[in-house]
């Protein structure tokens, strides 16, 4: 399909208020008599809460409020995540504001405090005296796993999810098959390290709303919020910022619940900011995994038989552990089509830091293990890596293992060979301790949310009278062009230029609600949702304009601030239609609700059919130096070759895709969120490090644009996949280039050197 | 009661005298943030690592959450917003735009203070120059890429993509 403003790498709307430090980000917001809040955290990571006197701090002067979990109207619910369908307690875990009976992990809000200075209620939180009594914890999730272990919650296990898929027969597969290649493989926490941390400011307004502008990937938080105080879900009203990143982080809700807790009791606008060091302790993190993998091939390449034991870290909280469990299941096998695979995958709670949502959600961890294994068969066969990926991928028509059958393209064995090719030749080297590798991984990740949660979204268009627009849509917007694309979709459609375009987003109370800012789902579904109000309000303009025109509808286009006829030279202004429609009573506005593909909630442990909406498919080739001294890795080349469907603007679509891959070469490479018996001993970017501009090496960005999606214009979603197999490709390029496996990440100079120690 | 140690400070803020009583302890970033209005100024880590609170200060790029108040005292600072005032500033905001260096935006002020003073004493740079005079002002979006790619086009005299 033909477009002329879809597609274009225009500037985004909010590129260049940004670049001008206009955009009033959450902490830049201020209000006559606003009072600051701090949160008092556990220092332990497991321990029986005694008592909590709070009488010395509330005596302080300047302090306004101190609240523990008794003065929390309702502290306890079963999380949810935006949806607003009822999924059931195996996918909803416990939502606690404020800690209660016993603390589960170091950082746990246990007490909150407002006061007229955030010195004074850095003061006050220093007055609040609680007793503990620690208790023993548990940190590894195989421990707690075993009977007898301590219990993280109140539950009598700690395990918090088992899934499993059961295809064929894998005992009789790998008797029978050529090659067998079994390693384990471990995968850290992360940290999403958005530069913005979080923040929000409350009110409560002059008919008793309570107003929370916050940096927030979910405003349909304002329900859980709602209900955490006691009111009805009318009276909360979530203003999403523009937010200073997300990456998952901002999913679950963080300042929220405690800013309307504090502005309630105060009546006075409450503002809550959480350092560094907070953000880094206290929010959620990207799941650690242990995963143990068995794969069997046939001499000639083929893959015949998968085992794989996925165990993840949950942490001392459940949150959306059971939706990435999920993923990492359906996700287990790869984009491949094999006949015999199980896959048993479990999420243990420990008292860690407590796992959530992070980019990637659950389908990464796997892929660094799955594509390290076919890289591992490739070698033992002597086969070459785009080869050995085109025999197994799959294709149109073939089948995950759960049964999810594509009938569309799917793009694994293009993106693989273009990735590859594009390396060019191999780069010579300048020293005999410097070697030359190069791995190739491929990847698959959903757009779109779980089938099973119903997902919708809605999007309100508008034409004025002078022939500009409105876009309402609840969209919160990362930073990744959500708001820019929904403005593109609406030029496209309606011959409107972008500068006559106003787009209102994420505001519980003005615009409709669109759902969160996660699983590479706002293009997808508030993209078709914009889509389908826009073509409704440009339907009627056609009608009038071909009365107007005396042309049938056939024959008339929408461009350019026109309405033209194809055929003559006829044509009509955009205002003038809109004028007469007006004059006659004609709508000039839609409010309209897009649905994603809807199945039922799983009822078992086993899982089958459709999970997810759609995939996108990507690749990632890299040619790296290691210093076989030092261990030192320089990534010297890096394709990053992705099907996008169609690149509603090419610019920000590039952008995911760079910006994927650089911040999962932090996973591959530095990021070492380090956890010692529950205890953070990487408090701050000091320590916990996240890639330079000189970590990163320019990026050579190859797209399809196959428009086999599911989204506007056949576009897929690549928020999330763009950051999926970097990893894998430099494991496999390590290996190739100095010959030792690695089967943890970060692949640090350390490990590479204690690898070849051991090698000789 | 506490004996409160407190410091006078003016400091000039694109071109503004502000003047206020602080804590010898308040930092400039503080001071910019909560006295000056400068919000344009952010704080992302208060300890110096990720740098989206540089400005200059009487010509030097400085990360202002590891200076003084006090420091700064008769000073000259200017913020992103101070630098408008320059063609080199406006065309690196624009470059930036077009060239979708901008994601979430949280660490571009920062970036354009130091592109901006980079660019006056290198106007020549390559990119490796780029990446090295950037490497202290951290970004998680972009992966740095559309950040050197506009700063390259404003070197070269291409505004436009």
């Amino acid at each position: 399909m033909e477009t002329t403003v879809v597609g274009k790498g225009l500037p985004k709307v909010d590129a260049l208020p940004k670049a001008k430090g206009k955009t009033i980000y959450a902490d830049d917001f201020n209000m006559p008599g606003m009072l600051y809040a701090k949160v008092l955290r556990s220092k332990y990571p497991a321990a029986k809460i005694i008592s909590i006197d709070t009488s010395k701090a509330e005596q302080l002067l300047g302090v306004h409020a101190v609240l523990t979990a008794k003065d929390v109207p309702n502290n306890n619910h079963r999380a949810k995540f935006g949806q607003s369908k009822d999924v059931g307690s195996q996918f909803e875990g416990l939502y606690r504001v404020l800690a209660e009976n016993k603390v589960r992990y170091v950082g746990e809000p246990v007490a909150l405090v407002a006061a007229e200075s955030l010195k004074i209620a850095e003061k006050a939180l220093e007055l609040i005296e609680v007793k503990y009594e620690p208790l023993p914890g548990v940190f590894d999730p195989v421990e707690a796993m075993k009977p007898g272990a301590y219990l993280v919650g109140e539950e009598d296990s700690n395990i918090v999810s088992h899934f499993k898929i059961r295809k064929g027969d894998v005992e009789a597969a790998f008797a029978a098959a050529d090659v067998i290649v079994e390693n384990t493989y471990r995968v850290p926490f992360v940290d999403h390290a958005y530069l913005e941390p979080e923040s929000g400011v409350a009110w409560v307004d002059e008919n008793d709303v309570v107003n929370i502008r916050v940096s927030t990937q979910v405003i349909e938080h304002f329900r859980t919020v709602a209900d955490v105080l006691g009111v009805p879900h009318n009276k909360v009203r979530v203003i999403g910022t523009w937010l200073g990143g997300g990456f998952g982080g901002k999913e679950d809700i963080t300042v929220e619940s405690f800013l309307a807790l504090l502005a309630t009791k105060t009546k006075r606008p409450v503002k809550l900011t959480f350092t560094r060091e907070e953000s880094l302790l206290a929010h959620s993190k990207r799941h650690p995994f242990v995963m143990k993998y068995k794969t069997g091939a046939t001499k000639d390449g083929r893959i015949v038989a998968v085992e794989a034991e996925l165990i993840a870290d949950s942490g001392a909280y459940t949150y959306l552990t059971p939706w990435v469990l999920l993923y990492a299941t359906v996700n287990a096998a790869g984009p491949y089509d094999i006949d015999n695979v199980k896959v048993d995958t479990y999420a243990v709670a420990t008292n860690n830091p407590f796992g959530s949502a992070n980019r990637g959600f659950g389908a990464i961890q796997p892929n660094v293990a799955y594509e390290s294994q076919i890289d591992e068969l490739a070698r033992v066969l002597g086969m070459d890596p785009v080869k050995i990926r085109q025999i197994n991928c799959l294709r149109q028509g073939g089948s995950l293992a759960t049964g999810f059958t594509f009938d569309r393209y799917v793009a694994v064995a293009d993106v693989a060979e273009k990735a590859w090719q594009a390396l060019g030749p191999v780069t010579e080297s300048k020293s005999k301790n410097i070697k030359i590798g190069r791995g190739l991984a491929v990847g698959m990740m959903s757009y779109g949310r779980l089938t099973f949660l119903h997902d919708t979204s809605r999007s309100y268009v508008k034409l004025e009278l002078d022939g500009s627009a409105v876009i309402r849509c609840g969209v919160p917007d990362l930073g990744g062009g959500q708001a820019q694309a929904l403005c593109q979709i609406v030029s496209e459609e309606l011959g409107v230029p972008q500068e006559k375009i106003k787009i209102y987003i994420s505001d519980t109370a003005l615009t409709p609600l669109a759902g969160t800012t996660t699983a590479t789902r706002q293009l997808y579904m508030s993209g078709n949702a914009t889509l389908k109000a826009a073509r409704a309000v440009k339907e009627r303009l056609l009608q009038k304009a071909a009365l107007m025109l005396d042309t049938p509808i056939a024959h008339l286009r929408v461009g350019e601030e026109q309405i033209y006829s194809t055929v003559s030279d006829k044509k009509v202004t955009l205002q003038e239609v809109i004028a007469q429609c007006s004059a006659d009573g004609i709508e000039l506005f839609c409010e309209a609700q897009f649905n994603a593909p809807a199945t039922d909630v799983p009822d078992s442990e086993l899982i089958t059919g459709r999970t997810h909406p759609d995939f996108t498919f990507g690749a990632h080739a890299v040619e790296i130096a290691v210093d076989v001294e030092t261990g030192a890795v320089d990534v010297q080349k890096l394709v990053i070759c992705y099907d996008v469907g169609k690149a509603i603007n090419v610019l920000n679509v590039e952008g995911q895709l760079e910006g994927g891959a650089s911040y999962c070469l932090g996973y591959a490479l530095m990021e070492d969120l380090i956890v010692e018996e529950g205890r953070l001993k990487t408090p701050s970017f000091s320590e916990y490090l996240i890639p330079t501009s000189l970590d990163v090496p320019d990026m050579d960005v190859i797209m399809l644009e196959s428009g086999a999606g599911i989204g506007p214009y056949g576009a897929k979603g690549v928020g999330e996949p763009a950051c999926n197999s970097i990893a894998p490709a430099i494991l496999n390029a390590i290996r190739d280039a100095v010959g030792v496996r690695l089967t943890s990440l970060p692949a640090t100079a350390e490990k590479i050197v204690f690898a070849l120690q051991k090698q000789e | 009661m506490e004996i409160m140690n407190e410091v006078k400070v003016t400091i000039n803020v694109n071109g503004q005298q502000v003047t206020a009583t602080v804590a010898p302890e308040e930092s400039l970033l503080d001071f910019l943030r909560n006295r000056a209005g400068a919000t344009e100024v952010k704080c992302g880590c208060n300890k110096g690592d990720c740098g989206t609170c540089t400005v200059v200060l009487d010509g030097q790029t400085v990360k202002s959450c590891l200076v003084l108040a006090a420091q700064a005292d008769n000073k000259q600072v200017l913020t992103v917003k101070g630098l408008e005032k320059e063609q080199l500033m406006q065309d690196l905001q624009v470059s930036f735009a077009n060239h979708g260096a901008v994601q979430c935006g949280f660490c571009t002020p920062g970036m354009l203070v130091t592109a901006k003073t980079f660019l006056e004493k290198n106007p020549q740079p390559s990119r490796q120059e780029i990446r090295e005079a950037l490497s202290g002002n951290l970004c998680r979006c972009t992966g740095y890429q559309k950040i050197v790619d506009a700063v390259a086009a404003v070197a070269a005299g291409k505004n436009d993509k």
